[in-house]
């Protein structure tokens, strides 16, 4: 899974029938602190996630498939969680959405 | 999936057997600022409806799934283009794809 931020939305209005009715957010990796790491692409919607959120991405297609239903159904990228806080090693704090 | 830009259309009359009748576009990902990133390269065009040419924003899908979207879907085929892409909303602004050639 990858760590990153919603940037935005993708509009398509002419698209493989499986993405109908799917929210796809535009999003950017970010490193364990919460930098972007200069990579952007665009992920379907699973858990509700918004622009500004910090979200765990799936980037995997068996996941993609689980989320629609639909057994050829072209989808690798899922967000499918909202990060609150990402701890170290040592017990401390590398990402804290409260302080961000 | 990631977003990419069209910047052209490519023939092959010699394909693999499965792959006849599918559209072959040449791609250009992006980066998040809409500028070019990474290689261009070629994406097979999902369904008939979807119909794209040089400059028109584009959603891709790489990998094995990319091969899922075609009439035959056990295919040598690593892209495809699955959505075109009106408009993108970025921080409250919309995206416009960048001058060609400008590179992040």
């Amino acid at each position: 899974m990858i760590f990153a931020e919603v940037i935005g939305t993708v509009v398509t209005p002419v698209q493989h029938p499986s993405l109908d009715a799917k929210r796809l957010l535009y999003l950017r990796a970010l490193d364990p602190t919460g930098q972007p790491t200069g990579k952007a692409f665009v992920g379907v919607d699973g858990c509700g996630a918004g622009h500004g959120d910090r979200v765990l991405v799936m980037d995997e297609g068996n996941s993609g498939r689980q989320l629609t239903g639909i057994p050829n159904a072209p989808i690798k990228t899922v967000v499918v969680g909202v990060v609150d806080f990402i701890e170290g090693a040592d017990g401390q704090l590398i990402y804290n959405e409260a302080t961000t | 999936m990631y977003l990419a830009r069209v910047i052209g259309r490519v023939v092959a009359s010699e394909r693999y057997p499965g792959l006849e009748g599918v559209a072959l576009q040449l791609v250009q990902p992006l980066a998040e600022d809409g500028t070019d990133q990474g290689d261009a390269h070629v994406a097979a065009v999902a369904t008939s409806e979807i119909s794209v040419g040089p400059g028109d924003f584009v959603n891709c899908e790489g990998g094995r799934e990319a091969a899922l979207v075609l009439p035959e879907t056990y295919v040598p085929v690593d892209a495809a283009i699955i959505g075109f892409v009106e408009a993108v909303e970025r921080h409250g602004e919309l995206l416009r794809p960048a001058a060609e050639g400008a590179r992040s």
